[in-house]
């Protein structure tokens, strides 16, 4: 779960990370008196779950508190990567000397905490790790033991020459394997970490994401979630214990595991089919998951075809057929449904469908085929 | 001989009496597998399914039954410290299937279980398949058949998929091994591919992968210095959209996007048979196991 940069900075700052002291608003009248309160020159800054919010005009500098209305306005409603500005984040505008990158995530590869330090931070990070990856300096942290003294300071030495600035920087990057490790963080960045002209060091942008399998053991976290920031029927599939992502095509997919889901939209491409969502209904799934996935999938009006892809293994094809069943009773599906399903209660699967009249079949390929034909058709 | 479980496989199920774990439990035993004992804390002394004898701690377990190898079922929360507690109990391979454990959890526990010189599978894994001798985890016995085919997958339901293909036209496997999708795992493609190709057993590999990451890339180059015996491969994902990706540290970390386009160049440049789609294995190893 992502958080907003105005959520990872109040983490940071509980923390002691040294920031600017700025505000929150969702209207122009907020940014204003923020701006007021504040004095002088702010950034109003749009608070949304994408990258490239300054390139898509979502960040502005306001010389007086009447400019940072204005921006407020506009940046407010503004739509960045197909999601809806809703807050912007008001801060003082900072006299900056320098611009480094600090970032830390839980890596694969060590299967530990990673920092990354970069003397030239800023926005065009991933172009200097991709151009001058030497100017990226990394470092793994041992969790059993964490962030020891001679590694944060070896760290800000990348950065630094000052000292002051060397032990200001070390002790940020302290704080934050603190905020990462205390918050089950997967993602935490500080960019830029900047220096003003008169020496301090000071984190202006943070960015961390929450580990999703935190949010059940904690609820402070889970309440961080900004649902208006996310499409509704993503909402609504999360809270249906589903994972589900809209796409732009017409057969509406309803499968069990990630990677057969992917396997089953590619499968829609490659017989010229267009799938019209990711859905995973996940293991041990009952019948109130299947009938939830057809709603939200008889939700979208691109959708001419439904097409089950089943494979049972912890799931069970029976409590899938008695779902198919329950959510079409419940409310009328008008969608031709293709239903593949195999493997465990099989059997009792098929004769589940048959009672009522509908078809099961066994091959996927034969499935996806059948699934493409009919939206094509529905045309 | 098969990849790391076999006919000496002494199993011990951590989570026995849960709801999953019972259920599986059930199922290992109908298949063959040698379950030895069963742990939930606070049931030692019970029997489960009239045979299996359940004690409060896999050190007693190992102790009373010689267990070698623990498969775990318990809930997310206390998934990382049963991992931790086979590693300690002297389990020398523990394949853990619970999903949804914290990833920090996990990697704080790594460095003990290698520390214990323990080989963990998962978590968030459907464990691994030997046909016919035996079965940890929870990959459904009756689409195995028994053969000369390795294979190892990224999913679940996928391997199913492709193991039912390869079964439905008489083309058996060795071991089917799942290793889970979580960024800390403790079995990645390396090390299974490695088991494959040392396993005189095994003629060919299936390799299941999917976009995110650099795994499928790194296992691609492996291949191509280690492995001599023909690896048929398959990426999942190739119409995802790209993600709305937060923060820089992804990419820098990986110099890599992980779309499906770069995972499959790797693969043909590695002398991979790379499918366009799950039925496309059958066709692939059999041309490859008749070169």
């Amino acid at each position: 779960m992502n958080l907003h940069e105005y959520q990872a900075r109040e983490l940071l700052k509980a923390a002691g990370v040294p920031m600017l002291d700025g505000g929150v608003a969702t209207t122009a009248e907020e940014a204003h008196a923020i701006a007021i309160r504040i004095g002088g020159t702010v950034v109003v800054k749009a608070q949304v779950h994408a990258g490239g919010r300054g390139k898509a005009g979502g960040v502005k500098l306001a010389k007086t508190p009447a400019e940072a209305k204005e921006h407020a306005g506009r940046i407010l409603g503004m739509t960045i990567k197909g999601l809806v500005v809703q807050t912007v984040l008001v801060v003082p505008a900072a006299d900056i000397a320098s611009e480094s990158y600090v970032g830390l995530i839980m890596d694969r590869e060590s299967q530990r905490p990673l920092f990354m330090v970069s003397s030239a931070g800023g926005i065009d990070i991933e172009e200097v790790a991709a151009k001058t990856p030497e100017k990226i300096h990394r470092l793994a942290v041992d969790p059993r033991f964490g962030l020891m003294p001679h590694q944060s300071l070896g760290l800000a030495l990348k950065l630094y020459q000052n000292f002051n600035q060397v032990r200001a920087a070390a002790r940020i990057m302290e704080q934050l394997y603190a905020v990462f490790m205390a918050n089950g963080a997967s993602l935490a960045e500080i960019n830029p970490l900047a220096t003003t002209p008169d020496g301090n060091v000071l984190a202006l942008d943070a960015k961390i994401s929450i580990d999703d399998n935190e949010l059940d053991r904690r609820p402070d976290l889970a309440a961080l979630r900004d649902e208006s920031a996310e499409a509704p029927s993503e909402v609504t599939a999360r809270k249906a214990n589903l994972t589900f992502i809209k796409l732009d095509g017409n057969v509406g997919c309803v499968v069990n595991g990630a990677g057969l889901a992917m396997a089953t939209m590619d499968l829609v491409k490659y017989y010229g089919g267009e799938p019209a969502n990711f859905l995973d209904i996940g293991g041990s799934s009952n019948p109130e998951k299947v009938v939830n996935a057809l709603k939200i999938i008889t939700a979208d009006p691109a959708v001419k075809v439904i097409l089950f892809n089943i494979f049972g293994g912890i799931t069970r094809t029976d409590d899938v057929a008695n779902g198919i069943v329950t959510a079409t009773r419940q409310f009328k599906v008008d969608l031709p449904i293709v239903i593949r399903l195999t493997g465990t209660n099989e059997k009792e699967a098929v004769k589940i469908l048959e009672g009522v009249g509908m078809k099961a079949l066994n091959d996927m390929d034969e499935a996806v085929k059948q699934a493409v034909a009919l939206a094509k058709e529905a045309k | 001989m098969s990849i790391f479980i076999n006919a000496s496989t002494r199993l011990v199920v951590q989570g026995i009496t849960g709801r999953d774990g019972s259920f599986h439990s059930k199922q290992m035993i109908a298949y063959g597998t040698n379950v030895v004992a069963g742990v939930t804390p606070g049931k030692g002394g019970q029997t489960f399914e009239a045979k299996v004898p359940v004690f409060n701690t896999v050190a007693d377990a190992v102790k009373e039954t010689g267990a070698n190898t623990s498969v775990i079922y318990v809930p997310p929360a206390f998934a990382a410290a049963a991992v931790a507690e086979a590693a300690d109990a002297g389990i020398s391979f523990i394949v853990c299937i619970t999903e949804g454990i914290p990833v920090i959890d996990m990697a704080k526990v790594m460095p003990f279980v290698r520390e214990k010189g323990a080989r963990l599978l998962g978590p968030n894994c459907p464990g691994l398949i030997t046909p016919g001798v035996a079965k940890v985890g929870i990959i459904p016995g009756p689409i195995c058949a028994a053969g000369r085919v390795g294979l190892v997958s990224r999913s679940g339901t996928l391997t199913y998929e492709v193991v039912n293909l390869l079964t439905r036209h008489q083309i058996g496997q060795s071991t089917c091994v799942g290793i889970g999708g979580d960024p800390v795992i403790g079995t990645n493609f390396i090390d299974v591919l490695a088991a494959f190709q040392a396993d005189p057993e095994t003629d060919a590999i299936v390799m299941m992968g999917e976009i995110g990451g650099t795994d499928e890339q790194k296992a691609a180059s492996f291949i191509a210095q280690h492995v001599t015996k023909p690896v048929v491969g398959f990426i999942a994902g190739q119409t995802a959209p790209p993600g709305r990706r937060m923060g820089h540290a992804g990419a820098i970390v990986s110099g890599s996007s992980g779309t499906a386009a770069e995972k499959i160049a790797a693969f043909k440049a590695a002398g991979i048979s790379v499918m366009e789609r799950p039925a496309d294995v059958v066709r692939l190893i059999t041309e490859r196991l008749k070169k």
